[in-house]
């Protein structure tokens, strides 16, 4: 058995089996994505592009992401903080519900907006009569950007403060810097680097969010229509090229920040 | 000042994650118990649940297997330069940056009817898009990297010693696995299948592009909420929603315990 086992034929066998795995399932379907987008010519890309539903929806995409990441930054770094200074009642507990986003299915997240904030239910009424529209207009899709990115942030910060040596802290009390003073020059600095790659991370799973979106936003061209729910409409209506040469730009920009945030990170690794 | 803090987290939870939560839970049961009975034993809802659990059974198995491999690949191997290493450890890293939906356009363009792959298989008679097989290989897709990321880093932390020790005294690499790597890395591989579990149950933009969504026959669980919901059956929707939230509960609270035995090992 063990003579059999230990036949060099395995050992490359083996090999090669795992790594066409990995080339057939993650490579080649991306290298698919860029062939597809331009097999009908440079021309017909520019084309698919330049379509306003298509830009347009785009920089909705972006618009929505950037606010919905910035509410992140300031929430995740607030809810961090006081996760790791403070001791309250139910502070595990809220430590564990942190990830929940994460474990929840997006459509699930969606449906649980949609009822939350929906014509049916009481805020929807309230904002209503206010005179404020939330689902179905872009205020719902942002908060499902916000939900389903939530704890990209906070878990990115958390670390960093538990790393943070007290006696940083007191010596600068000590030599008589105030509270403001101590935040700003201490305790920001080395929070900075996890809120920045928390931040890259959710702007990029915020722009590719689909599942939660796609439940409450209204889909109208130009004004609730995100690129994630444009290229499933494509698909739907058998355009795959006109689907694939949107999915190459946010493809492109998503890579992009991933190899940005490898860069910060490399870059705080070293320092 | 340290109070408004406390309150203000407290609000953001509240907001964000308890009120849609407790909303969506009574909103399961607002035609009572036997409306939700009803929902979820609808033929329809039975047989996406299947399908989902079937998807999640086959896309853990085989992810857990080439994930322990890549990661061992990728900390241990002596045969693949370095270069090549950094190259194949930063594209584990893509299926993150890719939307949902565009890896199940990936896999219709890659293996859809109208694609050489597609036509070739089509004569063999297999069918891939609009059927299993393809909603298995746009999950696998997208729930790559976790089992990848979780090992690595312990194998990188316990380093090669042991199981350099373990060859130099005669054992054979399968042995050197199960007796010296397996034990410190078991955790992990706990970890990342409940986070794969986690992931291709709730995977929803993918399979719903490559599935095509066809009741009875390739609906998923979550595809099921979303065409309720399309059908403005936002109760039985509920319902179903529900169970799958109650799985997510459980599996989160999995990863809390798992967590804690991953730090003691």
């Amino acid at each position: 058995m063990n003579s059999l086992l230990r036949h060099k034929g395995w050992t490359w066998g083996f090999r090669t089996t795992i790594l066409l795995y990995f080339v057939v399932l993650i490579v080649l379907p991306i290298l698919g994505v860029y062939y597809n987008s331009f097999s009908l010519g440079f021309r017909s890309f520019f084309e698919s592009v330049t379509d306003p539903i298509a830009w347009k929806s785009v920089l909705l995409t972006l618009k929505l992401a950037i606010i919905a990441t910035l509410i992140n930054v300031f929430a995740g770094t607030m809810i961090a903080w006081v996760l790791i200074r403070y001791k309250f009642p139910g502070k595990s507990i809220l430590n564990s519900l942190v990830d929940l986003p994460f474990a929840l299915p997006t459509a699930v997240g969606g449906l649980m907006i949609l009822l939350l904030l929906g014509p049916g239910s009481f805020i929807g009424k309230a904002a209503e009569a206010l005179g404020f529209e939330i689902v179905f207009h872009q205020p719902a899709i942002v908060i499902a950007m916000i939900f389903v990115t939530f704890p990209f942030v906070i878990r990115a910060v958390q670390p960093l403060l538990e790393e943070l040596d007290p006696s940083e802290e007191e010596a600068a009390y000590t030599m008589g810097a105030k509270g403001s003073r101590v935040f700003r020059k201490v305790i920001l600095p080395s929070m900075l680097p996890g809120m920045i790659s928390g931040g890259m991370l959710a702007f990029s799973r915020a722009l590719a969010e689909f599942g939660a979106v796609v439940l409450v936003a209204g889909n109208i061209p130009g004004r609730t229509l995100v690129s994630s729910v444009f290229i499933f409409g494509e698909v739907e209506s058998d355009n795959p090229v006109g689907a694939a040469a949107v999915s190459v730009i946010l493809l492109t920009l998503s890579f992009l920040i991933l190899w940005l945030i490898n860069m910060v990170q490399m870059r705080g690794r070293r320092s | 000042m340290r109070r408004l803090w406390i309150a203000l987290t407290y609000l953001v939870f509240f907001l964000l994650i308890i009120a849609p939560l407790s909303k969506m839970t009574t909103g399961a049961f607002s035609n009572g118990f036997d409306g939700f009975w009803n929902a979820l034993t609808r033929p329809e809802a039975l047989h996406a649940l299947m399908m989902t659990g079937l998807v999640v059974i086959v896309v853990t198995l085989l992810n857990t297997l080439f994930g322990i491999m890549m990661a061992l690949y990728l900390v241990r191997a002596t045969w693949i330069g370095r270069r090549l290493k950094g190259l194949l450890n930063s594209i584990v890293d893509l299926p993150y940056a890719v939307s949902p939906v565009i890896g199940g356009l990936m896999i219709v363009l890659l293996l859809g009817p109208d694609s050489p792959l597609g036509v070739l298989f089509e004569e063999i008679g297999v069918k891939i898009v609009y059927a299993f097989p393809g909603m298995v290989i746009a999950t696998l897709f997208v729930t790559f990297p976790l089992m990848v990321r979780e090992v690595m880093p312990v194998l990188q932390e316990i380093g090669s010693q042991q199981e350099e020790a373990a060859s130099t005294l005669g054992a054979y690499g399968w042995t050197t696995f199960w007796k010296v790597t397996w034990p410190s890395i078991r955790w992990a591989v706990m970890y990342g299948v409940i986070l794969t579990v986690a992931r291709s149950l709730g995977e929803f933009g993918a399979v719903l592009v490559v599935s095509g969504n066809i009741m009875n026959k390739t609906q998923t669980a979550t595809t099921l909420v979303y065409q309720d919901v399309e059908n403005f059956n936002v109760a039985a929707a509920g319902g179903v929603a529900l169970v799958l939230a109650a799985f997510s509960v459980g599996l989160l609270l999995l990863m809390e315990w798992t967590k804690r035995r991953k730090g003691v090992h």
